[in-house]
């Protein structure tokens, strides 16, 4: 888990919550730093933007935690890489 | 004086066909007819899925010019009406079109003329759009060319409640007619959501399920988006009697209620007051009532929501309650949502055949109700309730009666 990756994950949340970034650290839950479910699409459309990802639902179901969010886009980001990078 | 509410006719166009006849015995049949996208290239979209009113030509319903000017919600709105008129019977004087009022709900308006008039902007880079982009996307479209079709000169208007409209829309109905402030009302709702870019911003809020409804599985991964019409038409009882006309059911009670929760999480309080209000509405126990047709739409929050509280406003009795969500049928048609279900309950009260949930696969604890899971079910029942729970917290609930 990268200081870049957590800090891009962070800002995008910090910016759809419109609260400052030094709030936003990596043990926080969602329901500490107040997101809801509406918050919480709200913030995977944020995340897709900023990774240019695609951020399945299943994917997205129970993460309830910074920490959580950070692993999960590792996750899909890692996934993304490797099909690039397979031979056709 | 205050009226008892006969439904004297009956229209619907839906996922199942161009008439009320074919909502009723696709929804008899338990069979669901949600199928693959094909108004809209579904390539980038989450879902392929929808319920689609299929084979529609407007031709077949509307000259070429005035087809022109209506968006398919509008259109929809007019082809169920104009079913529900002609099996009331009545026959509209300048006297009469006088007395008679229009309630539709509409939540979104015209949204594929919205989209293609800006895709002609954006896209295209035109400088202009057409002409005819705001008398078709306007709410009210639907409303409007009814009462112009019938000559209907009372009070006529558009509810957007989103999910609610049309509940929200047939009980303001009612209550006119109760109340003998109009002698008719035709009342339903009509939407025609299936454009890419309304899509788009459904799948954005990621409760659109990307196979198919599944209302009260412990599987359900969310809703089906659907599109049609129904209309009903509403009198009082002893006019209808009156001149012999066929009652096809009543409306005995509605109520309605906001959550001031949350913009868009449900809330089991504000859904439980409106059942209650519309209960006592209809001065009715809450033992009285035999079938729920349940907001359902298949989402993991409304449907553990409403089961709470269904199970809170009915206490024991909820056991014994049937409870289906049609829409796991018909999709879910947002302002037309509550009319397709007024119909299916009508129809259900009238047959002694509750629609089942179709797609159906395993029980939820969350959702401990007897959901009449996936095979119609025979019951002669009294008295129904019709749920609908919009976002942003608006709910409003209609009480039917089997006609004596």
């Amino acid at each position: 888990m990268s200081e870049d990756l957590i800090s891009r994950v962070t800002g995008v949340i910090a910016k759809a919550q419109k609260i400052p970034v030094e709030t936003v650290t990596i043990d926080k839950t969602f329901e500490e730093l107040n997101i809801d479910s509406l918050d919480g699409i709200n913030i995977l459309f944020g995340l897709e933007g900023e990774f240019d990802l695609d951020i399945p639902d299943d994917a997205a179901r129970g993460i309830r935690t910074v920490r959580e969010m950070v692993e999960g886009i590792e996750k899909l980001l890692a996934a993304k890489a490797g099909v690039a990078k397979s031979p056709k | 004086m205050t009226h008892r509410v006969a439904v004297t006719g009956i229209g619907a166009i839906s996922a199942f066909g161009h008439t009320y006849p074919d909502l009723w015995t696709g929804l008899a049949a338990g069979k669901s007819a949600i199928r693959p996208l094909t108004l809209v290239a579904s390539g980038t979209l989450r879902f392929p899925n929808a319920a689609e009113v299929p084979d529609y030509d407007p031709l077949r319903y509307f000259e070429e010019k005035e087809a022109q000017l209506l968006d398919r919600f509008a259109q929809f709105a007019a082809v169920a009406a104009r079913e529900a008129v002609r099996a009331s019977g009545i026959e509209f004087s300048p006297e009469l079109g006088e007395r008679t009022a229009i309630v539709l709900g509409c939540s979104g308006g015209g949204k594929s003329t919205e989209d293609d008039g800006f895709h002609h902007l954006y896209a295209l880079q035109e400088p202009r759009v057409s002409p005819l982009t705001i008398p078709r996307a306007m709410s009210n479209a639907g409303a409007s060319r009814v009462s112009l079709e019938y000559g209907i000169t009372g009070p006529v208007f558009t509810i957007s409640t989103a999910c609610s409209s049309a509940n929200h829309a047939i009980g303001q109905a009612f209550r006119m007619v109760r109340a003998g402030e109009v002698e008719v009302a035709i009342a339903g709702g009509s939407e025609a959501p299936l454009s890419l870019g309304f899509l788009k911003a459904w799948e954005a809020m990621r409760v659109v399920s990307p196979d198919t409804c599944r209302p009260f599985s412990r599987d359900r991964r969310g809703l089906i988006l659907g599109e049609g019409a129904a209309a009903l038409v509403l009198e009082p009882f002893e006019r209808a009697r009156a001149r012999g006309a066929a009652i096809l059911g009543e409306i005995a009670g509605f109520g309605m209620s906001s959550d001031a929760h949350h913009i868009t999480q449900p809330s089991a309080l504000g859904a439980a007051r409106a059942m209650r209000s519309a209960l006592e509405d209809a001065q009715l126990a809450p033992e009285a009532v035999g079938y729920v047709n349940a907001h359902g739409t298949g989402t993991l929050a409304n449907d553990a929501t409403e089961t709470a509280a269904i199970q809170n406003v009915f206490g024991e009795h909820a056991r014994k309650l049937l409870v289906s969500s049609t829409k796991s049928m018909h999709g879910h048609a947002l302002g037309a949502a509550g009319a397709l279900e007024a119909a299916a309950t009508l129809g259900a009260l009238q047959c002694g055949l509750i629609p089942p949930t179709a797609n159906f696969t395993a029980p939820d604890p969350a959702c401990d109700l007897d959901v009449v899971p996936n095979t119609p079910r025979a019951a002669q029942i009294e008295y129904a309730i019709s749920n609908s729970f919009a976002f942003g917290g608006l709910n409003a609930v209609v009480v039917f009666r089997r006609s004596a």
